[in-house]
């Protein structure tokens, strides 16, 4: 009886260690990309396109792993270990943030075309149907009275975008007075109820528990609540100004040069440049770079007054430090209520 | 009514010192029913309603899912790891406890304690700060290609962290109950330790051990916040049955995340199946 019990349970964890050490040890390649919140169903796509193109190209299996999360969080993870082949984020002071622990060269940005960023998007607002609450332009959010959702700018790079488009558009409208646009910004927060962790959750707040009058997203994010859960629920307003979000993307260098995946990696990172990579980035309302796929997408895309980064914000590494470090505006704005 | 639902006064009598009239008594009652049942069979309720609101085939579709499936496996196989190493660790401290007398004995009950006491959160970054690129151990794991954060290694650990309260606890005041008057006797007659544990403590406290595990069994394979720190959310590969229901939610796929959340719900409730019919043994 008793042998049966202490047999039963080596059994147990040798089976499972087992099934542990047998698990990945197919002859394939595996990449495993670290991504942020919305891009969950852009990579679904791509990556199945990319293992088609890499298979007729050289013959080789190659099976991409994901991995979504808050883009700063994500950041956090490759960080403290996650072996991410690549990284692609939804900003470039994330990645900054990787290349400071030494995982890849401070240059990083400059090694793939376009600022290393194959696709942008912008930030819009989605307003429930009829837009009961006539929410137009950024004027109408710091109204009292108006609940607005959008996610944490500590770990959420969505939020970050969304902080300085509101900035941005109260910089253009205070005569670039940056007391003005803080107290602009100030007001908006006093609406929001409540910080997701990522856009994601900020995006299933809003559309599935019901909660907030309108939700500052990511174009892409916009599009896509609306093509899963109805064009009757929801409609998508594009404010008079906002911001060029660039999402860069990188390989990491510590860890395909470990893994020995940095020729894969690379050409996963350079067919999203490709027509046929842009194709699909198209398809799932990122704004493409390739001027071809681009005019043949216009239509999808509103025509905005976008303010970039670093002519607005003298680049990521200062609007970080000014806005989102411990400390910066959005410590001295942002009480929990 | 005693508190502990394994010693035998928790089958009802009417004590004598009830002096509560009938009304009070039955509003009491009814108060209990409709909380349990606003705030756990409707929601129960509600899980199965939207798993299956496409149908069966939908349902198993979901399941059938490769990510989903794998996430299920790790699951397994994570509670297969833990439960066996907790059950080891539960019964070796809860008989040092019970039956010895040593310096420590109390700052041992108290740590065991720990992983109640603090949030699950906290477990999984104490692993992140001691296994992560930043912590000390890593040169050393990374030299040997050893990964423990954001893999099944670090995910095991954090559970068994989390969950090695459960035996020890269900254990202990059961075994300090007994007293070792009959493990005494037993070696008074000639029999060796094992054959004492074996012989006379095994049975002793064989439903208590097994109400441990199955509580153990059941945190294991629902815990979500330590896991979650440590699985870096690689699809297919470091998701648990909890994080996959949070992934399905969040890709609009509701179905599915209920399919896969009323999994998980189903295994309440065979726990409880089995954690009523252990009690019911119990007071035999």
């Amino acid at each position: 009886m008793r042998k049966k019990i202490i047999l039963g349970l080596l059994l147990i964890v040798l089976l499972a260690v087992g099934a542990i050490s047998f698990a990945g040890a197919e002859g394939e390649i595996t990449l495993l990309n670290v991504s942020y919140d919305p891009t969950r169903e852009l990579y679904e796509n791509y990556n199945a396109a990319f293992a088609k193109y890499w298979k007729a190209k050289t013959g080789q299996t190659v099976v991409i792993k994901q991995s979504h999360g808050g883009s700063g969080a994500q950041a956090r993870t490759v960080i403290d270990g996650l072996e991410a082949d690549v990284v692609t984020l939804a900003l470039a002071y994330d990645i900054d943030a990787i290349a400071d622990s030494k995982l890849l060269p401070t240059n990083w940005q400059k090694r793939l075309p376009n600022n290393s960023t194959p696709y942008t998007s912008t930030i819009v607002f989605l307003v429930r149907k009829g837009n009961p609450k006539e929410i137009k332009d950024w004027d109408d959010l710091v109204k009292p009275g108006i609940s607005i959702i959008t996610p944490n700018p500590k770990t959420s790079g969505g939020a970050r975008w969304n902080y300085l488009a509101a900035w941005g558009y109260a910089l253009k409208h205070n005569n670039n007075s940056q007391e003005k646009a803080k107290e602009f910004v100030k007001k908006l927060f006093k609406n929001v109820p409540v910080l997701d962790s990522g856009a994601r959750g900020a995006t299933t707040t809003f559309v599935q528990r019901g909660v907030g009058d309108v939700l500052l997203a990511w174009e892409n994010e916009a599009f896509l609540a609306i093509n899963e859960l109805g064009k009757d629920k929801f409609e998508i307003i594009v404010p008079s100004l906002s911001i060029l979000a660039e999402p860069p993307v990188a390989v990491v260098d510590k860890v395909v040069d470990k893994r020995g995946t940095r020729k894969v990696a690379e050409a996963y990172l350079k067919y999203l440049y490709t027509p046929e990579g842009q194709e699909i980035v198209a398809r799932n309302y990122y704004r493409p770079r390739l001027k071809s796929v681009a005019d043949k997408y216009a239509h999808q895309f509103p025509k905005i007054k976008l303010i970039t980064i670093d002519d607005t914000f003298g680049g990521w590494q200062k609007a970080q430090k000014t806005h989102f470090e411990d400390g910066g505006t959005f410590d001295q704005i942002y009480q929990p209520q | 009514m005693s508190i502990n639902p394994l010693t035998k006064q928790s089958i009802t009598v009417q004590p004598t010192s009830v002096t509560e009239s009938v009304g009070v008594r039955w509003l009491m009652i009814g108060i209990s029913f409709i909380f349990i049942g606003l705030f756990l069979i409707l929601p129960l309720v509600a899980v199965f309603g939207q798993a299956f609101v496409k149908g069966l085939c939908a349902y198993f579709d979901a399941i059938r899912q490769p990510d989903t499936f794998a996430a299920i496996r790790l699951t397994l196989v994570t509670a297969a790891i833990t439960v066996p190493l907790n059950l080891i660790f539960g019964v070796t401290a809860a008989w040092a406890i019970s039956k010895f007398e040593f310096w420590g004995k109390n700052i041992l009950l108290t740590l065991i304690d720990l992983p109640f006491a603090i949030s699950p959160v906290v477990s999984g970054l104490i692993y992140v700060l001691l296994f992560g690129r930043q912590g000390w151990l890593w040169p050393w794991l990374s030299e040997h290609n050893i990964k423990i954060v954001f893999a099944v290694p670090g995910i095991v650990l954090a559970t068994i962290l989390v969950t090695f309260p459960f035996i020890a606890r269900e254990l202990i005041p059961l075994m300090q109950a007994q007293g070792d008057e009959e493990e005494e006797a037993a070696l008074v007659l000639g029999a060796n330790g094992w054959q004492t544990f074996f012989r006379v403590t095994l049975p002793n406290i064989k439903w208590g051990l097994l109400y441990g595990v199955i509580l153990c069994n059941a945190r294991a394979m629902g815990e979500f916040g330590a896991v979650s720190v440590v699985s870096g959310h690689i699809r297919g590969l470091t998701n648990t049955i909890p994080l996959q229901v949070e992934i399905l939610y969040n890709e609009y796929n509701f179905t599915a995340s209920f399919a896969v959340a009323s999994l998980l719900a189903l295994l309440g409730l065979v726990t409880l199946a089995v954690k009523s019919f252990v009690e019911w043994k119990t007071a035999h």
